[in-house]
């Protein structure tokens, strides 16, 4: 009685179906089905408008040893939790430094008291731009947020900014001078890089809170870094692969070894795009930084939750104007150092 | 170091290409470069260059664009590898070399310059001059004073400090001139080195690379699209058309006896007055001494000779080189030499 009977009667395979038929649970549309039962005959004209694609449900009606797609599903999740204890045991450990790296830098963050805190923010800022205008609006910035009492949750937000911008380009840039040097390499990362792009952000939370548990540092540390780390691992690639070929030929000529070549000529002329990358990647980590409250990520993020849920309009607005200054702080200062880093080697004329 | 150093090049071929060996056995049973490319699609680079590149001169390798000079230059130093054949630099050939001796190759015996110029733009002035003495390991205190002296012999003293995009095209080749002379390479390979610069700069380039040839006496090897240029800075000239040697040997002497249609269109329009000398043209042993109207060195051009007889075609002038008598010379035969079909019909 069901549409595609036919092809297992047809290919001898009966026997096999119905060797160990248990009426698993209904689906709906089964239920549906019984419910209008003894409906009369349809014609030949109907049936084939309501003919169903052979999919795996529509198969399993003929065939109950053909597995239906809510098994799959089930399937996956079951794979999913057997590979997860052994995985733990090989990521826990690699992944326990970010952990305490994470607390650490919050512990600092939020205990060193404001007026060291924000004098030693000022000297980076003036190290990386050299810009008093800038200098300025960070200070009033962060003398603003002070004022309003949201200090605390936006140097939370930085310290996680801090450590996972920085581990992304402690591993991002090698990943990306690996993948310049080797076509194999860069036709293996790309696919990869492109998926971590594209994936919304919450579809790898979901691994990720399977495998570590939502009160670890890590989790969120984990889920950052994956998605900021892509724009410092393709502009270094780029900038490699787009240094002057004239210049990476006279370096061959006077003889310089691979790793000569890399240190004097390579980085050096590729810095402009791969500081292009550090300031995307810094960001990327401060967008992740807000969805990462979700898993227990601390910082401004969490007030606009709190606005979210409780229907608090003025706290989320105020969170996230908080999350904009930052945002605005951190790209001004990385781009002010972009551009000294420009200035400093400027393209050669032809 | 070695200040004599030669390079010579025997049955080299290059072929650009998918299955460089297939296609080396066709070329060698004598397929054409156009041919070659139609039907295999490989592209035929060198085919059976030889050239001797001797030590204390320059040779220059002169052709159209994608004649393959480039590609010639870059087998000196194997920045591109060949499809059969011997480099012998000193004698050794250095495709046997390993990486590490191939290296020390590159950073002892040879330097560049480039059409380009090729300068690091995040170093200085200084610091790019002294680049391949850094490469070999050595610190900016061994090799400060060399760079500064080639820099000052450059014209470029005091400007040690700027960066290469602060500088005109002229001066960023003057850098790359001092960097392959601070490096104290024997050989030196120019490609198109001064190609890129506008007329009068040239010029000046090109005296200033024969004064400082004049005493250091390197062996160089210099690319050229442009016969005047090839002309005045050439010992050895070599031309080369679709990756074969057409004819080389000494420019005076492809001057007056071009082999090839190919040269004598190339020739054509060159002012030959300036280019040719009284020792191309003379008669060293005339059957009588005849009444001369002065006396002029052998490496005299013609145009100054004519200057001299102020345009008489009856007079002949003794011909001396260092002090000693050489030759006659004629002025009808001098202004035979102008016309460049008439020189070769007299074979001369
Ligand atoms: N990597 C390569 N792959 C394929 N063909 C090449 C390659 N390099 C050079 N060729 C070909 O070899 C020939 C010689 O090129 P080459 O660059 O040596 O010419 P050139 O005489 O230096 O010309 P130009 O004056 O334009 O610099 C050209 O036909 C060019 O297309
Ligand atoms: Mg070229």
């Amino acid at each position: 009685m069901a549409t595609y009977d036919f092809i297992f009667n047809g290919l001898g395979l009966r026997d096999w179906c119905d060797q160990d038929a248990t009426t698993g649970p209904m689906s709906m549309a089964d239920l549906l089905a019984g419910s209008g039962g003894g409906q009369a005959e349809k014609t030949m004209l109907q049936s084939l408008w309501e003919l169903p694609f052979p999919s795996l449900d529509a198969l399993n009606q003929a065939c109950p040893a053909i597995s239906r797609s809510r098994d799959l599903t089930r399937g996956l999740e079951e794979s999913f939790l057997n590979v997860k204890d052994p995985l733990k045991v090989v990521l826990d450990p690699i992944t326990q430094p970010l952990s305490w790296v994470l607390e650490t830098a919050l512990q600092i963050f939020t205990t060193t008291p404001w007026w060291v805190m924000l004098p030693l923010l000022l000297v980076l800022v003036w190290v990386a731009s050299r810009s008093w205008a800038l200098m300025g609006f960070v200070a009033t910035a962060l003398g603003f947020l002070l004022f309003v009492d949201h200090y605390t949750f936006a140097m939370q937000t930085m310290s996680i900014i801090f450590v996972c911008a920085f581990l992304c380009v402690v591993f991002g840039v090698p990943i990306g001078i690996a993948m310049s040097r080797s076509d194999t390499m860069q036709r293996i990362s790309i696919p990869i890089l492109d998926m971590l792009q594209t994936l919304p952000t919450f579809v790898y939370l979901i691994p990720l809170i399977f495998l570590f548990s939502v009160t670890e540092p890590k989790l969120y540390g984990i889920a950052i870094i994956l998605y900021a780390i892509v724009p410092v691992i393709r502009l270094t690639d780029l900038g490699i692969r787009l240094v002057d070929k004239d210049v990476i030929e006279a370096a061959e000529a006077f003889g310089m070894t691979r790793h000569q070549k890399l240190v004097r000529v390579q980085i050096p002329l590729a810095l402009p795009n791969i500081m292009a990358g550090v300031n995307q990647t810094i960001m990327m980590s401060l967008a992740m930084v807000v969805i990462a409250s979700l898993v227990s990520a601390p910082g401004l993020g969490v007030l606009v939750l709190r606005g979210i849920r409780n229907l608090e309009l003025g706290v989320g607005l105020m969170a996230g104007l908080g999350i904009v200054l930052l945002a605005v702080i951190l790209d001004r200062v990385t781009k002010a150092a972009l551009a000294r880093v420009n200035a400093a080697a400027s393209v050669p004329r032809h | 170091m070695d200040h004599n150093a030669s390079v010579s090049i025997r049955n080299l071929y290059k072929i650009f290409g998918a299955n460089p060996v297939a296609a080396l056995k066709r070329v060698r049973a004598g397929m054409s470069k156009a041919d070659l490319m139609n039907e295999h699609r490989h592209v035929l680079g060198l085919s059976d260059i030889n050239v001797e590149m001797k030590a204390g001169e320059i040779t220059v390798i002169m052709g159209l664009s994608g004649s393959g000079k480039s590609t010639l230059i870059r087998h000196v130093n194997r920045l591109i590898e060949p499809t059969a054949g011997e480099i012998l630099v000193n004698g050794e050939n250095i495709l046997d070399f390993g990486e590490a001796r191939l290296r020390d190759l590159r950073r002892r015996q040879m330097s560049m310059v480039f059409q380009h110029f090729a300068l690091l733009p995040h170093k200085t002035v200084l610091d790019n001059t002294g680049m391949a003495r850094a490469v070999r390991g050595e610190d900016r205190a061994a090799y400060e004073q060399d760079a500064r002296k080639w820099l000052d012999r450059v014209g470029l003293g005091g400007q040690e400090s700027q960066y290469p995009h602060q500088l005109s095209g002229g001066m960023q080749q003057r850098v790359g001139i001092s960097r392959a002379l601070t490096s104290n390479a024997p050989i030196m390979l120019m490609d198109e080195a001064f190609s890129a610069l506008d007329p009068l700069i040239r010029t000046d380039m090109q005296d200033l690379l024969l004064e400082l040839q004049k005493e250091l006496h390197k062996t160089i090897v210099f690319i050229s699209h442009d016969l005047d240029e090839a002309l005045k800075l050439a010992d050895h000239l070599v031309i080369l058309k679709d990756g074969i040697v057409v004819q080389q040997g000494e420019p005076q002497e492809i001057l007056l006896n071009p082999n090839d249609p190919y040269i004598v269109d190339f020739i054509s329009d060159i002012n030959r007055a300036r280019v040719l000398r009284v020792r191309s043209v003379m008669d060293t042993s005339p059957a009588e001494a005849p009444s001369t109207a002065g006396k002029v060195d052998a490496d005299d051009t013609l145009e100054s000779v004519i200057a001299l007889s102020g345009g008489d075609t009856a007079l002949s002038y003794e011909v001396h080189r260092d002090g000693a008598h050489v030759g006659f010379l004629n002025m009808k035969k001098l202004v035979r030499a102008l016309v460049p079909m008439q020189a070769a019909e007299n074979g001369m």
